[in-house]
């Protein structure tokens, strides 16, 4: 069984975002760079595969160099394979222009499984697994909390609203993953899987490798632009309230309503 | 020409960091009140295959060297030095077996250590002598296939809870003091071998520091690690190792508290300003992170410098010998110097134990005196000079 993981760099969830100049992108100059956290469910899962089905594991990433870092992360989880598209006239892509990217570099691949996060925490969409499915001509099992394999088929369980629904379908099929960090609980790059991550596979392409043409990607060929981007308001210091209780309740039930206007 | 770490040390340095954060943090304050040994952390080491880094491939270690595992030790030290001396102290214990173990030895004994599955001390200190070697007492006399311990050895480190541990004992009293004694691999539930006090200590208060007592205590003569008057050099050149795994340790403390103190300066106002801001603070910080830095850069470099070393005992020239020394020594002074300073800048809220840097100060404080005390380290550099 071979299984793709599609994996985004992101910046450290605890970097200190700071804007660009141009007010829609943010400045990368001084930024830490991880593995995206729900990328790392997606090769947690794939990993489970591999022990127990003896599943071929391969990362596919695209993003300029740096993003070798993330795929050589995962590659020392115990991921088999990696394969980066690196070509500078994917940058500025929108999630359709990234989908179609993937989706030319998965055709020449062979896989029962395409697994991805269902989002991205930098820039939040949702969009290119999904995207990536439909170009790929194959079903997409959403936000999956788990999945089992069997006969062919892949099944996932998804929360709702206090209840959780059972998906299967055919392969081969893309799965995005959902949950958190204690649903999944990824694994560490063991020290033994750092010492052998550089000796794996490390595929480079460009998109002349994967037949795509420049100008189907890129800023220029975007269907949705971001037009600006800001910062959260820092939050206001919090305010202590005086009094017996009586009168605390008293001013915080007026301050929930006239201020805070939520009650 | 390299100075700076490789993409392995740099992608260890990144694990470690976040294992420690959301692994070892979380529970370093409850451990540090308990003083009870955590296997959980144990558990926690091997499953990430940090007991073996600096174990050769073909005995069944990472082959990371020296500087991976100062690395490691540092990081974890960071959040809870001894989470940070379970790594650092495997490593002691076990470098005897590696430096003077013949291939027997080695293979009977390190596999099992490079997983951390058999975990190791290292077991030199009595009562009576510590760092004045000429005056260890813990006797070993032959008998046929076998060396008679009778001694007790005490403040060791993971004594407790080892499986196999390196003991220096004396077996020749009439030699001289470099020549008088061998070191033997003693394994946990050998007759003879007892655990005895444990001690409540001021600072790394859950690792595992105790008492050991050999009562004609039977070890096989296989288990006698290289000569019979080799223990004297075995012992030097080990410790020579081994300091760089505490010098990292206090690199680790140093680091550790500094954040917390910076993160402090910057939150806490005073006079309407973050106390990072009255330049009192500031330069308190300046001179904290130039002495961390400086301190890490002698470590890393001497680590560097003892990578290529071959494990065995060869000997090591008087340079290498005082970086080593300079390594533990500064660094164990920078983070007793750090740790008093950053409880400093927390003022009345450093005293207490609802913030980490009043554990870190007590913790610093063995870092100048294990693994031979800061004034030995000094009287090893000025020797060498």
């Amino acid at each position: 069984m071979d299984v793709i993981v599609l994996l985004k760099q992101v910046p450290d969830t605890e970097t200190k975002i700071k804007i660009d100049a141009d007010g829609k992108s943010i400045d990368t100059s001084d930024i830490k760079w991880i593995v995206n956290p729900y990328d790392e469910y997606a090769v947690e899962a794939a990993l489970r595969l591999q022990e127990s089905d003896g599943a071929m594991v391969t990362i596919l990433s695209m993003g300029p160099e740096r993003a070798v870092e993330a795929i050589r992360t995962a590659l020392a989880m115990g991921a088999d394979k990696g394969v980066l598209v690196d070509d500078p006239a994917t940058e500025g892509s929108d999630a359709l222009g990234k989908a179609k990217v993937l989706a030319a570099a998965l055709r020449s691949m062979d896989f029962d499984l395409v697994f991805c996060g269902h989002r991205a925490v930098d820039d939040d969409e949702n969009q290119v697994g999904i995207m990536v499915a439909e170009l790929t001509g194959i079903p997409h099992l959403g936000m999956a909390v788990s999945i089992e394999v069997a006969d062919g088929k892949a099944r996932i369980e998804r929360p709702l609203e206090g209840a959780k629904v059972t998906l299967e379908a055919t392969m081969p099929a893309l799965v995005t993953f959902g949950g958190a960090h204690a649903v999944w609980n990824p694994r560490y790059a063991s020290l033994p899987g750092i010492m052998k991550a550089k000796k794996k596979p490390l595929e480079q392409k460009t998109l002349a490798d994967l037949g795509v043409s420049p100008d189907e990607v890129g800023a220029q060929a975007a269907k949705m632009q971001v037009t600006s981007m800001g910062l959260p308001k820092e939050r206001q210091a919090g305010r202590v309230l005086e009094g017996d209780t009586d009168e605390k309740a008293k001013e915080l039930t007026r301050l929930l309503h006239e201020e805070a206007k939520v009650i | 020409m390299q100075y700076d770490l490789t993409e392995e040390q740099r992608m260890l340095q990144n694990m470690v960091r976040r294992l420690a954060k959301e692994k070892v943090e979380p529970g370093a304050a409850r451990r540090d009140v308990d003083g009870e040994f955590d296997w959980e952390m144990v558990e926690l080491m091997r499953e990430n295959g940090l007991y073996g880094i600096d174990f050769p491939e073909i005995y069944g270690g990472s082959g990371a060297g020296m500087l991976a595992m100062a690395i490691t030790v540092e990081e974890l030290s960071k959040v809870d030095a001894a989470c940070g001396l379970l790594v650092a102290d495997h490593e002691l214990g076990s470098l005897p077996i590696m430096l003077a173990g013949n291939e027997e030895q080695k293979q009977r004994l390190l596999p099992r250590l490079a997983t951390g599955e058999h975990l190791a001390a290292f077991a030199l200190t009595e009562p009576a002598a510590g760092s004045d070697v000429a005056h260890l007492r813990c006797r070993a006399v032959k008998d046929g296939d076998f060396y008679i311990l009778n001694g007790r050895k005490n403040f060791i480190t993971n004594g407790g809870v080892a499986d196999i541990i390196t003991v220096y004992a004396v077996t020749d009293p009439e030699a001289k003091g470099h020549r008088n004694a061998a070191v033997f691999v003693v394994e946990k539930g050998t007759p003879g071998f007892s655990v005895g006090k444990k001690e409540d200590k001021l600072g790394i208060r859950w690792s595992d520091t105790v008492e050991l007592i050999f009562e004609d205590c039977r070890v096989p003569a296989e288990n006698l690690l290289g000569q019979e008057d080799e223990g004297f050099h075995i012992m030097m050149k080990t410790l020579n190792f081994s300091r760089l795994g505490v010098a990292a340790q206090a690199v680790g403390i140093a680091a550790g508290a500094l954040e917390h103190a910076v993160a402090y300066a910057k939150e806490r106002e005073s006079f309407g300003t973050p106390i990072i801001r009255h330049q009192g603070v500031g330069f308190k910080l300046a001179e904290m992170t130039m002495r961390t830095e400086a301190a890490r850069q002698l470590v890393y470099k001497t680590c560097a410098l003892y990578e290529p070393l071959p494990k065995d005992m060869s000997r090591i020239s008087p340079e290498l010998i005082r970086m080593s020394a300079m390594s533990k020594c500064l660094s164990g002074d920078v983070a007793m110097w750090v740790t008093t300073e950053a409880v400093q800048v927390f003022g009345g809220y450093g005293y207490i134990k609802e913030f980490p840097v009043e554990r870190m100060m007590r913790d610093a404080k063995i870092t100048q005196i294990y693994e031979g005390t800061n004034e030995i380290m000094r009287l090893i550099i000025a020797n060498t000079l």
